[in-house]
């Protein structure tokens, strides 16, 4: 049999435009729950519409939702291209896009609904946590399939990052949606007190670790080199930054639980770690960034790269204020404020979601044999995007520096100098410039989605023949 | 410290946490020396899909000594603090004391002050502007969460501007109830009144009861059921017993609203208000200003 195999390029279609979708559906959702913030009339009084019903619905949509099905889009293309080989099991591969969406249609339900298991990234109730559990898996029996199919011995770098979120999100998943279910939509949580809340943010952490880090670092290292042209930095440095990114993350989690219940001990071992994570973090950053040597001629005139490269400056921000926020003294000023609002959007806007969206304008027009309509509202796009997430992250460090100032201020009688009220009546301001930052945020998806939309009109699907891998030297 | 139940688990984390931290140090050792003696950036000579290729440069100089930075103070952190399984590190610092400490220096500071205005009488303290003020900011720290930031309360939590007392507001009384609380008992009356209709009976006579229009034959069933059941805690007239924490039913005060349904309900359900008891954790002397700044409020009619 000569090789006329195509990719299955199907199932890598259906996922990146559902990623646009979602993503302006999470957004939306985000800019309406920040100015409710900044104006609760916003609520119109119905409980469907309350800040939070919404506020998980906000954060399981972007996370889940847009950066899922980036995920699931981006590592089914790439596993296809760098094994050079049909992506395995297709049936599986078409089950996970339906039952993810499934996934996501029952959560925009049941949480308005007010159904929750009260768990931070994880509210969805235990029904629908089998039916993740059973797409999860079957995602990884068909990315692990495609991996032992491969027609080239080395795999691909991209492909290790997959490969490790994958599993610790099955993990991670499994271990932390542990409940005993009383009712179709009731469950409680399988622990209790402080060990339900290590186990929570031992899952959170990880969350953002594998599922917002490790998963977009494959993209990372896939369609950055790809839009630059130029090979990967170092091969040496992506053995240790993998090695050692996914093995301190995991112990990251109790930094959350800093000054709580949680032992000394554990809230010590949650800090040191976060510090030691943040080399292994920048590991990723000069290996993506340091790509571009020789072709930073390219960021002038390419705004799909210059995407891609400020999700990775916005990745090595976010990864050193993480492990700075981590640090107990830094913790007791930081915690429970915007400011931690601040940092998680530095890395969800500035990295998760530009990285996927300079991935969506390298994937979708190859998807239908195109080229992207126009380079100008690509241009567009990035200013928009840079100028709310700016406006986003610095309202938000100027609010949680003040509150948690505000909340430490003590008056000569040993009583606080301000009331609870007082501080949240001084954030309004900044509650206002986040909520336009997030509409600036907003505006640039939608000029990329319309722009995504015009490159496709009309255009009918490719079938890509798969090449013989080249020869190794 | 009582955090583990047996030595196996401080083992377990005090080895793994030191292995796992010797094996960052390997690893980049491993991948720091033995490569690369030439000048030239070699190639992996990996390809894949077409023209994805890797070089293979040294990791960067700065980079690796910033890893090992971290390195060195985790390893310090973990000597001078709690960290590794049982072993509280050499400064014996814990959180609990660190928070003991805290609250021991500050009430050695603010200690004496409190002391000071513990000696007026709440009435002499009234006077006082700036003991007022101190009040008002404990007022502001403890209490607004259930009173709001204006005293005047919300829905099941009494309004302390309006001069309307549940447990009486002489200064006296309103110090046992931040002293030692207060928990009022409004029982269900539905099954004992015979159903809704029964409650519909004594709410008519209620409402009457505060001058509004009502059902008048329904209002007379209601008195009748009144005078068998109520007066006991809401007096015959219905001003209510501040000995019993009974709301006077006259006036326009509704501590659970003063709507038909309303009072229906808290009829029929029955209320369970609760004012926690604040002596333990604030100390008399901070109550005792705290009653002045209550008792100032309620004379500002």
């Amino acid at each position: 049999m000569t090789n006329t195999e195509t990719y299955n390029y199907k199932v890598v279609r259906q996922f990146s435009i559902m990623t646009i979708v979602w993503g302006l559906v999470g957004m939306s959702v985000g800019v309406l729950i920040a100015a409710q913030l900044a104006w609760p009339v916003l609520n119109f009084d119905i409980p469907w519409l309350t800040f939070g019903r919404l506020r998980p619905l906000h954060t399981n949509a972007v996370i889940f939702a847009f950066g899922g099905c980036s995920l699931f889009a981006c590592s089914y293309y790439v596993v296809q291209h760098t094994c050079h080989v049909k992506l395995a099991f297709p049936a599986l591969a078409a089950f996970t896009f339906w039952g993810w969406q499934a996934v996501i249609v029952l959560a925009a339900i049941t949480l308005p609904m007010g159904f929750t298991s009260s768990k931070e990234y994880a509210e969805l109730e235990w029904p629908i946590d089998i039916l993740i559990t059973l797409v999860w898996v079957s995602y990884a029996v068909v990315f692990f399939g495609t991996i032992m199919r491969r027609r080239v011995s080395h795999i691909y770098v991209a492909n290790w990052f997959f490969g490790a979120f994958i599993i610790t999100v099955a993990v991670l998943h499994v271990f932390n949606s542990a409940a005993i279910p009383v009712s179709m939509w009731k469950s409680y949580s399988a622990y209790a007190g402080v060990q339900d809340a290590m186990v929570q943010w031992w899952y959170g952490h990880n969350a953002v670790g594998f599922f917002l880090t490790a998963g977009f670092l494959g993209i990372m290292y896939y369609f950055v080199p790809k839009q630059a042209g130029r090979p990967v930095y170092s091969y040496r440095l992506s053995v240790v930054h993998f090695w050692a990114l996914i093995f301190t993350y995991i112990w990251a989690g109790p930094h959350h639980l800093h000054y709580t219940a949680l032992p000394d001990w554990a809230q010590s071992l949650g800090m040191i770690m976060s510090l030691i994570l943040l080399a292994p973090s920048w590991g990723g950053m000069i290996n993506g960034i340091m790509t571009l040597s020789g072709a930073w001629h390219k960021l002038r005139t390419d705004p799909v790269l210059r995407l891609l490269v400020v999700s990775i400056s916005f990745y090595g921000m976010s990864t050193f204020e993480g492990p700075m926020m981590a640090i107990k003294t830094v913790n007791a000023l930081s915690h429970y404020t915007d400011w931690t609002i601040g940092h998680v959007h530095s890395g969800a806007l500035g990295w998760v979601a530009l990285v996927t969206m300079g991935a969506m304008y390298y994937l979708i027009p190859r998807m239908y044999g195109r080229e992207l309509y126009s380079l100008k509202l690509v241009e567009m796009h990035f200013w928009s995007a840079t100028i709310g997430i700016v406006l986003y992250i610095a309202s938000m460090w100027v609010a949680g520096i003040m509150q948690g100032l505000m909340w430490r201020a003590i008056n000569e009688d040993g009583t606080l100098t301000y009331s609870f009220v007082e501080s949240v009546q001084a954030m309004h301001p900044y509650y206002i410039v986040r909520t336009f930052g997030g509409a600036f945020f907003l505006f640039g998806a939608i000029v990329m989605a319309y722009n995504l939309w015009r490159t496709i009109a009309n255009a009918t699907p490719v079938e890509v023949e798969i090449p013989a891998p080249a020869s190794a030297h | 410290m009582a955090d583990f139940n047996s030595d196996f688990w401080h083992w377990y984390i005090a080895i793994l946490t030191i292995i796992s931290i010797l094996a960052c140090v390997w690893l980049l050792r491993w991948m720091s020396t033995g490569h690369s003696k030439s000048d030239t950036v070699e190639d992996t000579g990996h390809v894949w899909d077409g023209d994805l290729t890797e070089l293979n440069n040294p990791l960067p100089r700065w980079w690796l000594g910033l890893f090992y930075i971290t390195i060195v103070f985790s390893a310090f952190y973990l000597l001078l603090y709690p960290g590794l399984g049982k072993f509280g590190g050499i400064l014996d610092w814990t959180s609990q004391g660190a928070y003991e400490e805290e609250v021991a220096a500050m009430d050695a500071k603010v200690g004496p002050l409190f002391a000071r205005y513990q000696q007026t009488s709440i009435l002499d303290l009234t006077k006082d502007e700036t003991a007022l003020k101190v009040g008002e900011r404990l007022y502001a720290n403890y209490c607004t969460t259930c009173h709001g930031s204006d005293a005047r309360g919300a829905r099941g939590y009494p309004n302390l501007r309006d001069g309307n007392w549940l447990w009486g507001g002489s200064p006296a009384e309103i110090k046992t109830t931040i002293m030692q609380g207060r928990q009022a008992a409004m029982p269900a009356w539905e099954a004992v009144l015979g159903g809704e209709r029964g409650v519909d009976e004594v709410a008519q006579y209620v409402l009457s009861l505060s001058g509004r229009a009502t059902i008048s034959e329904l209002a007379a069933q209601g008195k009748t059921k009144y005078e068998m059941f109520c007066v006991a805690c809401h007096g015959a007239d219905g001003t209510g017993n501040t000995a019993l924490g009974a709301p006077n039913l006259t006036d326009n005060t509704w501590l659970y609203g003063g709507s038909l349904t309303r009072i229906s309900q808290s009829i029929a359900v029955g209320r369970n208000g609760k004012m926690p008891a604040q002596g333990e954790f604030l100390g008399e002397a901070k109550v005792h200003l705290l009653s002045a700044y209550i008792y100032s409020l309620s004379q500002q009619q």
